[in-house]
């Protein structure tokens, strides 16, 4: 790394560096449609599974919310697996830091690329369950849906991404990964699970019945956005 | 075999001494001494393993948190505050396992079931899994340093999480959970024996825990000594035989 590079890094701020390894990731998104090839694809087979699982009708209908955010989760390990594969695959993520590019932007890139990708995976999920699952959108609805649908995904992208660096370039880390973040990432599955039951009005649940849980899952994202911006530093200098 | 590489000192065997003999005590009180309770019957003997054996995991959690900590504020940084924290999460693993175990079948017999999602068990059942990663974690590898740090991190991110898990089960379990059956059939008459015989439970698990840690952290260290020593160990063997194919 010269010197100069060095020290056109160190004057880049949080903000920006954000916004360049953001860039930076959708545009290998982009190139390789990795999320898009098989990410998606493996979503819907989910979905499909579950309705052979299930084998009823009335049952799925019921249980739609769940199986959306359950095959959510499933993906965003997946996902995040991805994301700091690409970054640790030729050390990249060690000449960042070494490079002087601060932490807290790579984290906040890193979470904001997450979280674009997991709102295009969570709205062909929630289209599938209306197709596939016959659940029903109504327009009030469909507010506390999109606000749910980034409250709940914002937390994801954060905790995602703050463990995903945590295992990143450890031996044996794809099948660490889910043991460390499906129990963290459980107060999303409920709480994004019975705001979308409220929207869809699963089981005659009125729309209004679902704001407070929204109150959980801001919480969850705000609080896990924060440590991970600044955890990260910790995390990654060695 | 040196003095110096045991994990035992004068204070530990005298420790050792005094667990083994309250657990006798505590076995003799818990099985044949204390009476049966009125409404759950010998079941409740389970109480004396299961209640310390809960109360030791708990406790080692929090040493784990507090140890974390400590490794991590700068002024305090040592890898012996690290080696602590992983003895502390392997034993308090082990022994909420067995809590787990042992309220389960406490349960069976007094609820007629294994398990409640009551927020209580559910958060027990978290707590558990999210150590066992932690500890899987801090078999990732790499330096001593690297994994005290990236351990550290994520007890800290342990304290964090787990309230929040306990409140959203909460809030999911009275929303949506009929009648629990925790609560029912659990209001144990305490007589003055019952309550001493638990009361001597807890006492002699914490010192079994203090027991069990020092030792534990003694032989993590032996451990990272051996890694360092096989590391200086391999590089004096390439050396030499540099210097020999030099000449």
């Amino acid at each position: 790394m010269s010197n100069a590079s060095q020290q056109r890094f160190t004057g880049t701020t949080v903000i920006g560096t954000a916004r360049l390894i953001a860039a930076k990731d959708l545009r290998v998104e982009l190139r390789s449609r990795v999320l898009l090839n098989q990410v998606l694809p493996f979503a819907l087979i989910v979905m499909v599974m579950f309705a052979f699982a299930l084998d009823s009708d009335a049952v799925l209908e019921r249980v739609a919310p769940g199986l959306v955010w359950l095959a959510a989760m499933f993906s965003t390990l997946i996902m995040v697996s991805r994301s700091f594969a690409v970054e640790t695959a030729d050390g990249a993520l060690d000449q960042l830091r070494s490079a002087g590019v601060p932490a807290m932007g790579i984290f906040i890139g890193k979470m904001m690329a997450l979280m674009a990708q997991l709102v295009v995976l969570v709205t062909l999920l929630i289209l599938t369950a209306v197709v596939l699952y016959r659940a029903e959108l109504s327009w009030a609805g469909s507010v506390l849906l999109v606000t749910t649908g980034l409250t709940a995904t914002c937390g994801l992208a954060a905790v995602g991404t703050l463990y995903g660096g945590l295992a990143a370039g450890a031996k044996g880390r794809e099948t660490l990964l889910p043991l460390l973040l499906l129990p963290v990432v459980a107060p999303v599955l409920i709480g994004a699970t019975r705001a979308t039951e409220s929207a869809f009005g699963t089981r005659g649940v009125s729309t209004g019945q679902g704001w407070p849980w929204l109150g959980l899952l801001a919480v969850f994202a705000v609080l896990f956005s924060v440590s991970g911006a600044v955890a990260f530093g910790p995390l990654l200098d060695d | 075999m040196s003095n110096d590489r045991a994990t035992s000192t004068p204070f530990t065997k005298g420790l050792g001494f005094f667990v083994v003999l309250g657990i006798a005590l505590l076995i003799i009180l818990g099985i044949f001494v204390s009476p049966a309770d009125v409404n759950q019957g010998e079941s409740v003997r389970i109480m004396y393993a299961h209640v310390p054996g809960a109360w030791l995991a708990y406790l080692a959690f929090v040493m784990t948190a507090v140890s974390s900590a400590a490794y991590l504020w700068k002024r305090t940084r040592s890898l012996t505050w690290d080696r602590i924290a992983g003895a502390s999460a392997e034993v308090g693993v082990l022994f909420m396992g067995i809590s787990l175990v042992t309220g389960s079948l406490w349960g069976r017999l007094t609820w007629g079931t294994y398990w409640t999602w009551d927020a209580r068990l559910t958060t027990t059942a978290f707590l558990f899994v999210t150590y066992i990663g932690y500890l899987a974690v801090r078999g990732l590898g790499g330096t001593h340093q690297q994994r005290a740090r990236r351990s550290a991190v994520l007890a800290l991110l342990a304290v964090l999480e787990i309230p929040l898990v306990h409140f959203s089960v909460e809030l999911w379990n009275t929303l949506h959970q009929e009648a629990s059956v925790a609560g029912r059939g659990t209001d144990v008459e305490m007589n003055g024996l019952m309550l001493f015989t638990l009361f001597l439970g807890v006492v002699v698990f914490t010192l079994m825990y203090i027991w069990l840690v020092l030792h534990r952290q003694r032989s993590l260290m032996l451990e990272d000594m051996l890694d360092d020593s096989g590391l200086d160990h391999a590089l004096s063997e390439r050396r030499a035989e540099a210097t020999q194919a030099g000449h």
